[in-house]
């Protein structure tokens, strides 16, 4: 019992040493340090994962001189970055290019308020907590464009386009399939959806919404949409290096640098931890019996969450990237319209509740699948492939 | 609370005089942005949550990101051209900016809220659990209406962006482009 309540038995004897007024406010102030203590060093223990993880999908060791190992890279790379010359184009609109990070960072961060990561372990549970996930992601738009446009570099520009037009498309298709959750569980609060997934079938089988067909269609296109709107590979175009330099980076160096590449993994980290809350059970445990165990039930959700971002790394291995008609096909075509479609097939998962659950399945298998076929039948529908030929690239 | 409301409301009267006077179009379209999030903080701190986080997403998500796209697909993009101020615009503009005054006065003494903060009616705990029962019972026809328009202007739109029929998928040589 210790093991689980500990953080929050910690916070109450920290915020109890201060006068009654400042209470609230210290409370805040601690949560904030704890958040940015264990992501800045979630996103350190990251970037090593990603570079050992790619070594080894493309067979060759990654680094491994800094440290046993190679444990101390991210050391050597934040020293690095710290002691950079910070690069300033004289053409450079010099206020938007100093505030385009921090307006990317300061929102990304704002979304960990809402999370729940463990049981009791939430900093404040809003009764619009998914809405404010969302409205805070909005900002990094924002940040994309001041960027692209300060930089006064054609390069710059284009990644700002692309990142703007990347993040406008895939942001229905990410919001919409987390209606589903939101119509199952009748709340958008995150504590109350983690609390709809609790318990389990006979006490073995968990009650997440991954593990019914509309959760885990709704879990793919969630997925898949946010990979896009982290600006990751498959869908990395914004910053795509062999085409476009850096994209809306390219003209950032030293610790701004940094902080554009912290603000990347914070949102992958904000993003996956949402996908975790919402589609996977949140901080329970994955076989409902061990939620009664020693574990405490923060391990769990930092596992599930390590977990998604070891699949990040694994896309970025495998797949190549995407072009932008590619793009903006699949997700107007494409993810859309499946995410309106698993709308319907929520409400008719709730609807048949007193059915036998075989035959919910079925149904609601097929009114995924059918669709699904029919839209990727009809897209491919006229494509002949053959010898391409481009307009500027002969 | 009250230092909170004048801080607020000096960032956004800032931004906004800002919004009108700077040069540059998309330095203005970046302060209005501003204002747009500094209004989502002033219904925040009333209470308003779920109206907040939709003006973020909204506003600060979506209608600044057009903005700034029709500031771009636009030519003149850099710098507002000089503008000569004609004799009568000064007259004018103070007029249509009292029409405006007086039409949003006249609404707001028409509404309902104003009689009720006047007779110091305890003010109702909104959630966004009424708030939706309220869109699908009450308020379920001006939502479809909404819903249609909205329909009816993104058909528009795609109808004006479409590729005119006999150039189909070729480009400038009359060679097929692929598309996926």
């Amino acid at each position: 019992m210790l093991l689980e309540t500990w953080l929050v038995q910690l916070k109450q004897w920290m915020v109890n040493l201060f006068p009654a007024v400042w209470q609230p406010g210290v409370g805040s102030l601690v949560s904030v340090t704890v958040i940015l203590g264990v992501f800045a060093t979630l996103f350190a223990v990251a970037t090593l994962l990603e570079r050992k993880g790619l070594g080894r999908i493309q067979n060759r060791p990654g680094p491994n001189r800094v440290g046993p190992f190679g444990l101390f890279q991210p050391v050597a790379d934040g020293i690095k970055m710290l002691t950079k010359e910070d690069i300033v184009p004289l053409t450079a609109d010099q206020v938007v290019h100093f505030l385009a990070p921090i307006v990317l960072l300061a929102p990304v961060t704002l979304a960990f308020a809402v999370i729940p990561f463990g049981r009791n372990l939430v900093p404040i549970d809003l009764d619009a907590g998914l809405l404010f996930f969302f409205a805070v992601g909005s900002a990094a738009e924002v940040a994309a464009f001041m960027a692209g446009w300060s930089s006064h570099n054609k390069y710059s520009l284009l990644g700002a386009m692309r990142a703007i037009a990347q993040m406008i498309s895939f942001e229905l298709p990410l919001v919409i399939s987390t209606v589903a959750v939101i119509m199952m569980s009748g709340s958008l609060s995150l504590v109350e959806i983690v609390r709809a997934q609790d318990g389990g079938v006979f006490g073995l089988i968990p009650r997440w919404h991954v593990l019914t067909p509309w959760g885990l269609a709704g879990f793919l296109i969630f997925f898949t949409a946010a990979l896009a709107e982290s600006n990751r590979s498959p869908f990395d175009l914004p910053e795509g290096e062999s085409e476009i330099i850096g994209g809306f980076m390219t003209e950032y160096s030293g610790f701004k640098y940094a902080l554009f590449f912290m603000g990347e993994y914070f949102g992958m980290f904000a993003v996956s931890g949402l996908a975790t809350t919402l589609f996977l059970g949140g901080w329970h445990a994955p076989l409902p019996f061990l939620d009664r165990t020693l574990v405490p039930s923060f391990v769990w959700f930092f596992g599930k969450l390590l977990l998604l971002l070891f699949v990040f790394i694994w896309l970025r291995g495998t797949l190549p990237r995407l072009r932008v008609d590619q793009l903006m096909n699949f997700s107007w075509k494409f993810l859309l319209p499946l995410a309106l479609i698993n709308l319907l097939v929520v409400a008719l998962w709730r609807f048949t509740a007193s059915w036998p659950l075989a035959g919910r399945w079925a149904l609601c298998l097929v009114a995924l699948a059918a669709p699904f076929v029919a839209l990727g039948a009809a897209l491919m529908r006229h494509r002949h492939w053959k010898p391409r030929h481009y307009r500027y690239a002969r | 609370m009250k230092s909170a409301f004048i801080v607020l409301v000096l960032v956004i009267l800032t931004s906004a005089a800002a919004a009108v006077w700077l040069r540059k179009l998309v330095h203005a379209a970046l302060c209005l942005t501003a204002t747009f999030a500094g209004l989502a903080a002033l219904y925040l701190q009333l209470g308003a949550e779920f109206v907040g986080f939709a003006q973020i997403l909204i506003y600060v998500g979506a209608v600044a990101m057009l903005v700034i796209f029709a500031i771009l697909l636009t030519r003149n993009a850099g710098m507002t051209p000089e503008v000569r101020w004609s004799k009568h615009s000064g007259i004018i503009g103070t007029a249509i900016g009292l029409l405006v005054l007086g039409c949003l006065l006249i609404s707001l003494s028409a509404s309902n809220g104003i009689r009720l903060i006047a007779a110091n009616t305890p003010e109702p705990t909104i959630n966004v659990q009424r708030m939706g029962e309220q869109l699908m019972t009450r308020c379920v026809l001006p939502l479809e209406v909404l819903g249609l328009l909205l329909t009816a202007a993104m058909i528009g739109a795609v109808i004006l962006a479409m590729p005119e029929k006999h150039g189909e998928g070729l480009d400038s040589d009359g060679r097929k482009i692929d598309e996926l």
